[in-house]
């Protein structure tokens, strides 16, 4: 192996390494803050709206899961502006973003409204609890229980996700890479340290998570 | 810039087959490598188990994108110069490799523990045990979960465009290149993913209610 590593020129463009960090936290915060409302509306619709909204809904989830997000974010960005509606390139990025993790999320709400029963809550009743903590107990702690694992690990796909952003040169972390490998001509260097960012990113967020679940979200066990 | 040609359309349809062939050569890779994982994960030796562990957390905790960056830059490193292809389909097999290697680790472990004991007072030793006992009930519940990861591995080789491999994506953008008629190009691609996916997708929620009934 006669290769030399360079980190240098790498580690020296470190500022713009962590403009990119920052950006790929801000778009994946925003488009996850977004998405969330959108999948609580796209369930409320699925589980209680009239047919021909199910049916839309349906068609949604089923279109955005079944084709690429880079096909997607190519359709938003370069497709949009055939109909007037040019967007910037970061505008274009949290709109694919929403786009694809709403689709995700309207079945992952969807099953935390279902797994409320009529019945706990008479139960509920039944053992004289007021309103709001029948509300609090019984409707809210379960339901977040029950969506909690699958709508944090939702976040970290698209915060992983968002580096495809870089493909209509949306302001985030691997767009910075490509900023800095096109200057120094360090390929090898410069993807394996923000491959290395990403993955201490997740694991991060795979350790917060982890502990506001077991800090908040604990059932007392019957022993 | 020139019109939007029937023969721009055969074109982009005719790169399927890429599409299709990168897909089948990770599918391939990453069930070799994913039985792998699945078995150093659920296996005796602590220090496989671990190795097994990490190698899973590394693809599941960074982007594909990287992943297929590594793999197309890394072997240069070594001197080997690897073409797009090569480099997409390492990237992807790998990735596979970790994602089946969890969804194989589940299923082997929902075996119940009383068959692995039975398989062992009737005297089978390791490998018997794996073959005839424990995977022919794990395949069963593998089926609908590693159907929908090939969804996944499928719309992944669109990211293969990006260090130039011409397969469906990159055919799309050459042809946009040149007719720019980005609606219309991706729009037909975007039907392309779904024809494939779409069938896959429907597949494997069926077994999986199936298996969820047969269960009761």
């Amino acid at each position: 192996m006669s290769y030399d590593f360079d980190f240098q020129d790498v580690f020296a463009a470190w500022p713009e390494l962590a403009w990119g960090a920052l950006h790929t936290l801000v778009l994946s915060g925003i488009a996850m803050a977004i998405g969330m409302v959108v999948a609580v509306a796209g369930a409320l619709g699925k589980t209680s709206g009239p047919k021909p909204v199910r049916v839309v809904i349906d068609a949604y989830i089923e279109l955005i899961r079944n084709t690429p997000f880079l096909i997607q974010i190519f359709m938003i960005f370069f497709g949009l502006p055939s109909f007037g509606i040019r967007l910037s390139s970061n505008t274009a990025a949290v709109i694919a973003l929403v786009v694809n993790v709403s689709a995700y999320g309207i079945e992952i709400i969807r099953a935390g409204i279902e797994s409320i029963r009529a019945g706990q809550i008479e139960a509920g009743k039944a053992l004289g609890l007021k309103p709001l903590q029948i509300f609090r107990l019984i409707v809210l702690k379960p339901a977040i229980q029950a969506i909690y694992p699958a709508l944090t690990s939702q976040f970290i796909l698209l915060l992983l996700n968002s580096s495809v952003c870089s493909a209509i040169a949306a302001t985030e972390l691997t767009a910075a890479a490509g900023d800095i490998q096109s200057r120094t001509f360090r390929s090898f260097e410069v993807y394996f340290v923000i491959t290395c960012i990403y993955f201490a990113m997740s694991v991060f967020f795979w350790g917060v998570f982890g502990a506001l679940e077991r800090t908040f979200l604990r059932t007392p066990s019957g022993r | 810039m020139r019109e939007l040609g029937s023969g721009d359309i055969f074109y982009m349809l005719l790169a399927i087959r890429w599409t299709l062939l990168l897909s089948i050569v990770a599918f391939a890779g990453g069930a070799a490598g994913g039985i792998l994982v699945a078995l150093a994960r659920t296996g005796r030796f602590r220090w496989l188990r671990l190795l097994a562990a990490g190698f899973i957390k590394i693809f599941q905790g960074t982007p594909l994108l990287m992943q297929l960056f590594l793999a197309f830059f890394t072997p240069g490193i070594f001197g080997i110069n690897v073409n797009p292809l090569a480099a997409a389909a390492l990237g992807l097999s790998l990735n596979a490799s970790a994602f089946l290697g969890e969804i194989w680790r589940g299923s082997i472990q929902v075996v119940p523990a009383g068959q692995t004991e039975a398989a062992t007072a009737l005297g089978l030793r390791y490998w018997p045990m794996m073959a005839l006992v424990i995977a022919p009930q794990a395949v069963r519940i593998a089926i609908p979960p590693t159907v929908g990861f090939l969804v996944q591995l499928i719309k992944g080789t669109s990211l293969a465009s990006i260090i130039g491999f011409v397969e469906l994506t990159r055919a799309a953008q050459i042809v946009n290149n040149a007719t720019f008629h980005p609606f219309t190009i991706f729009g037909i691609v975007a039907l392309a993913y779904f024809v494939i996916c779409w069938p896959l997708s429907v597949y494997s929620r069926r077994m999986e209610r199936r298996l969820a009934v047969a269960a009761r």
